[in-house]
């Protein structure tokens, strides 16, 4: 299992967390290549089901960065995301591949040390979840 | 609308046990409004559901379509040409489109993803509450538009009942007494004078009581 590298997959708010991973690496802060970032124009846009299509399609941990509460520039999609967040949570527990695959982080554009951070923190944390066990099973289905 | 929730995975897993191939079939419908079972529900529960096979080294194959409407047998016609290509069909409609496709396709297994719940309204984003009970002979016009039959717990036509207090009901203190509600909207639109009219007790076989129920129009009849 040491040599495992897990597959982040990122939902970055353009007005806060995609600047601030920019700055990260502008800044040479390091953060691990696993994590794939897709930009999005909120993440108020990230719905239920693109959350549970990037588990489906292989990645091991979903991380869904926004503005800090009371700073979308849509005023509540990073509210609705956080939702949407916790209902897919709780949907993964229930289908047996765990809750904590998926996460919501929040900061400001400024913020590429948060960024680094939290990208190196959940990125660990899914290292020592182990793979997401949709992978293992779909390798045995195949057998 | 219709309002329904999807069923527990568990229920659903347990469905699709002895199945490798389904069509999880979505409405485009009230399911569709109420969050339920529409096109974007089918993909969720087809992820989750794919999911949970693979976790186990199953694999489920699971083809997602979404009607127009599953409660009328034009719509339900366009999925003839495919439907032999499946173990069984997977319906997020309600029950009116659950038994509508096993009403068609009689040598095909048919399973409900949703428990069918009230005819209901939005009351906000996320919230849906009980408004109609079909009851076949509408009073709304003599209760300033609130229905006691949906939306007190007794369905009583001559409240409110000793259980209410200070406007909501003894079920729940979150459940608002209709009857004061409806007391409430009389006295608002000057109109107090139907309150004081005894409703005479209510014929039920216009409701579910006389049996299932249909509709025929003489003028539509093909």
């Amino acid at each position: 299992m040491s040599d495992f590298e897990p597959i982040i997959v990122a939902f970055a708010c353009e007005y806060c967390a995609y600047t601030a991973a920019d700055m990260a690496g502008s800044l040479g802060m390091s953060y691990p290549p696993n994590v794939k970032i897709i930009r999005v124009p909120c993440t108020g846009k990230v719905d239920t089901l693109h959350l549970m299509r990037a588990l489906q399609k292989g990645a091991d941990g979903v991380l869904v960065a926004g503005c800090y509460l009371g700073d979308c520039h849509y005023k509540n999609g990073n509210l609705r995301a956080q939702q949407r967040v916790g209902y897919v949570s709780r949907l993964l527990e229930e289908i047996g591949v765990g809750g904590e695959r998926v996460m919501m982080t929040f900061m400001s554009a400024g913020q590429g040390n948060v960024f680094a951070q939290v990208a190196n923190e959940f990125t660990e944390k899914i290292r020592n979840l182990g793979p997401n066990p949709v992978k293992l099973g779909a390798g045995k289905a195949a057998a | 609308m219709i309002t329904a929730v999807r069923k527990p995975l568990e229920e659903i897993m347990g469905f699709a046990a002895p199945y490798s191939r389904v069509l999880l079939l979505g409405c485009n419908e009230c399911v569709t409004v109420c969050y339920a079972g529409g096109r974007k529900e089918v993909g969720i529960l087809a992820s989750a559901l794919s999911m949970a096979f693979l976790k186990e080294g199953k694999k489920l194959d699971i083809v997602e379509q979404t009607l127009e409407r599953q409660c009328d047998p034009e719509y339900v016609e366009e999925i003839a040409q495919t439907i032999d290509q499946y173990d069984a069909v997977f319906s997020m409609a309600c029950g009116c489109g659950v038994q509508t496709v096993a009403g068609r396709y009689k040598d095909k297994p048919v399973f409900p993803m949703v428990n069918t719940m009230f005819m209901g309204a939005s009351e906000r984003q996320g919230v849906w509450a009980e408004r109609c009970a079909g009851c076949g002979e509408c009073v709304l016009g003599r209760t300033g538009g609130i229905c006691p039959v949906a939306r007190c717990s007794k369905r009583i036509f001559n409240g409110p009942c000793g259980g209410s207090t200070k406007g909501k009901c003894e079920i729940d203190p979150g459940v608002d007494c209709a009857w004061q509600l409806i007391w409430d909207r009389l006295k608002a639109l000057g109109r107090t004078d139907l309150y004081s009219e005894i409703m005479p007790a209510k014929d039920w076989r216009s409701a579910k009581d006389g049996g299932p129920r249909r509709i025929v129009r003489e003028d539509l009849l093909s």
